[in-house]
């Protein structure tokens, strides 16, 4: 076979483009199937990222820490101790970038019209800075100055509904120690904006020592949410924790918030359905059109085996013709894609369309991201079941008899 | 097994019986045929007369009903298809009526094709073909491919390609049916000089009286049986 490559590589190629119009049909169809494979695997992965990136800025940081039970019932009766000088060490190992320890329970706030159910979160204010969202999320007033500041931040959207403003004082209950109502009056500081807009009616932010001293906590905590390096590489600063604090409830991300793990899923799941589809369009337009110009050339076929070339070479020649088809199609289509990522790095904007979608976390604005696993996946899908798919016609092409083959008009 | 002999083609016995639906078509009957090298022979009859079947019975197109055949010391009715295709390419070579050239390729890319199967080197063979296309009348005319050329042309081509890597024998069936008298007078002379100066053994099937004129040997068919066998000088 080794010696006849060259003329295999001449008779595919030039038999390519004895009908351009036909193979620039179905070169154009191979390059819009395999761009929309990789540009839509990255919009979903954009998409992805984007909820993944703000779920874990939105308070979960990549690993959280809690008494157990909290996860199941986030009350004020499963709270923990302050870090002992074991984890307070290994909270400042190398592998944890940035952590904090916050009160969160669950709350009323009212002002002078209106009340409604939150999350009163306590947290150190220097600490959350590129931890949550909260440090940089103050759009009006101030941000919380120290953990004994008496102010409160308040989501722009609860202000609305409370018909109160920056400046004016509300009041925050919840359960306190003793089982007993702990309130307080604050005085809004602050008015922050976050995304999904869901963020700003949920939670409500006060100094953590202000909270503990509210709810009677002394200085035990809600929970400890820390930052690693790598979100996809927490084994060695869970290791470290776990083995330091064994009695407590040490998960990563993916356990905290299970329905992210699951849309990950869904989306690999998606990817690869739209993966066959688009696949199987593709790869009847090839084969019909392999099929064609096999059935086209029969009477070649049937002389190649008169002049002595072995079947299999007949096969290969068909089979190089596909090869070139496919690798042309991917160029092309690769391409596309890329320019189609590079023409939106700015972000999609779909807010027109997908309002709703805030409120599962998903920005209106995607900012596509191209995997390396996406791409090299949907290459090796079009290259190799391109070839399976293309044996059939090589295979008919192959099993002419010649004499039929050449008597045949 | 390969066997030396002095018949490049020898038949024993050969019938050839085709279906058409359900009737039995006897296109050859029991044919006996010694083809000794260097022999240039043609094959003559009616259409029908099984001349052409013959040719590709001879050349392992097609497999004989009952009977045996040999070709070079091979027996081609027995051989695999990937053994009849080795055989082909390298001692026997083919023109077709309808000249049966690659449309994709030129000339000299067309008379290159066996030689390529073959191995042979890139500078021997085009060396080779550029020669040959030279005695067969179509020096300049290398690089156009099948379109661009006459019939003649591309009977000449097709001839090329059949004798350049000088197989042991050439079948051909009816080479000059689409040329014109002094086309086909010089193409004729062509093959005769092949078969004294390279020793080819060539067998035709023809209608054309111009053919068997150059012939050394004539058989004739009908009804799928030799009738003549005529030895000339």
């Amino acid at each position: 076979m080794l010696r006849a490559q060259p003329l295999l590589l001449t008779l595919a190629w030039r038999n390519l483009w004895r009908h351009r119009g036909r193979t620039a049909a179905i070169l154009f169809a191979l390059a819009l199937g395999i761009w929309s494979m990789v540009a839509l695997a990255a919009l979903s992965r954009g998409s992805l990222e984007g909820q993944l990136q703000k779920a874990i800025g939105n308070l979960t940081g990549h690993i959280q820490i809690h008494a157990r039970g909290y996860r199941d019932d986030p009350a004020i009766d499963h709270r923990m101790p302050a870090p002992d000088a074991a984890l307070a060490t290994a909270l400042t190992d190398p592998s944890v970038r940035v952590w904090a320890g916050r009160v969160r329970v669950p709350a009323v706030i009212a002002s002078e019209r209106e009340s409604a159910g939150v999350t009163l979160v306590g947290i150190e204010p220097q600490r959350e800075q590129g931890l949550s969202f909260i440090g940089t999320a103050v759009t009006d007033g101030r941000y919380l100055e120290s953990p004994g500041d008496t102010g409160l931040l308040l989501g722009r959207k609860l202000a609305e509904r409370l018909e109160t403003a920056l400046g004016r004082r509300v009041v925050v209950m919840s359960q306190d120690v003793k089982n007993q109502v702990g309130d307080r009056g604050f005085r809004v500081v602050g008015i922050f904006d976050a995304e999904p807009e869901a963020i700003e009616t949920a939670f409500v932010f006060v100094g953590r020592a202000t909270a503990q001293e509210m709810l009677g906590m002394g200085d035990t905590l809600s929970e400890i949410s820390l930052r690693s390096d790598d979100r996809n590489r927490l084994e060695v600063p869970l290791s470290t924790l776990r083995t330091v604090a064994p009695s407590l409830d040490i998960e990563p991300w993916t356990v905290v918030e299970p329905l992210l793990t699951l849309t990950e899923k869904i989306v690999n799941v998606i990817l690869v359905i739209w993966y066959a589809i688009v696949f199987a369009a593709m790869s009847f337009g090839l084969v019909n059109t392999l099929l064609m110009a096999v059935f086209e050339r029969t009477r070649e076929f049937g002389l190649f085996q008169a002049l002595g070339m072995p079947p299999r070479h007949i096969l290969g020649q068909v089979l190089v013709e596909s090869l070139i088809l496919l690798a042309i199609a991917l160029v092309i289509g690769n391409l596309g894609a890329l320019a189609t990522v590079h023409a939106l790095r700015d972000g999609l904007d779909l807010s027109a369309f997908a309002e709703g979608m805030e409120y599962f976390g998903v920005s209106p604005i995607i900012y596509p991201a191209l995997s390396v696993g996406d791409v090299t996946m949907a290459n090796t899908l079009v290259a190799v079941l391109g070839l399976v798919a293309s044996l059939y016609p090589a295979w008919r092409a192959a099993r002419h008899v010649p004499i039929e083959a050449i008597t045949r008009v | 097994m390969e066997r030396m002999t002095d018949n490049t083609v020898v038949l024993r016995n050969v019938s050839k019986v085709y279906r058409q639906n359900a009737i039995a078509v006897h296109a050859l009957t029991e044919i006996d045929l010694d083809v000794p090298r260097k022999d240039f022979m043609c094959l003559s009859g009616p259409s029908g007369s099984g001349k052409s079947t013959l040719l590709n019975l001879i050349g392992g197109l097609d497999r004989p009903t009952t009977g045996e055949i040999t070709v070079d010391g091979q027996r081609v009715d027995q051989l695999p298809k990937g053994e009849l295709a080795r055989l082909r390419l390298h001692k026997i070579g083919f023109v077709f009526q309808a000249y049966n050239l690659i449309p994709v390729l030129t000339a000299i890319e067309n008379v290159e094709f066996v030689m390529q199967l073959q191995g042979v080197a890139t500078a021997e063979r085009r060396e080779k073909a550029l020669q040959i296309l030279m005695e067969v009348g179509l020096e300049g005319l290398e690089s156009r491919r099948p379109g661009e050329l006459s019939g003649g042309q591309q009977q000449r081509v097709a001839v090329a390609r059949a004798i350049v890597s000088e197989p042991s024998l050439v079948l051909a069936d009816e080479p000059t049916a689409n040329l014109d008298s002094k086309t086909a007078e010089n193409l004729m002379q062509l093959l005769v000089h092949m078969n004294t100066e390279h020793n080819v053994t060539f067998i035709f099937s023809t209608h054309d009286k111009r053919v068997m004129d150059f012939s050394r040997r004539l058989i004739k068919l009908r009804d799928g049986r030799i009738v003549e066998d005529e030895r000339r000088q």
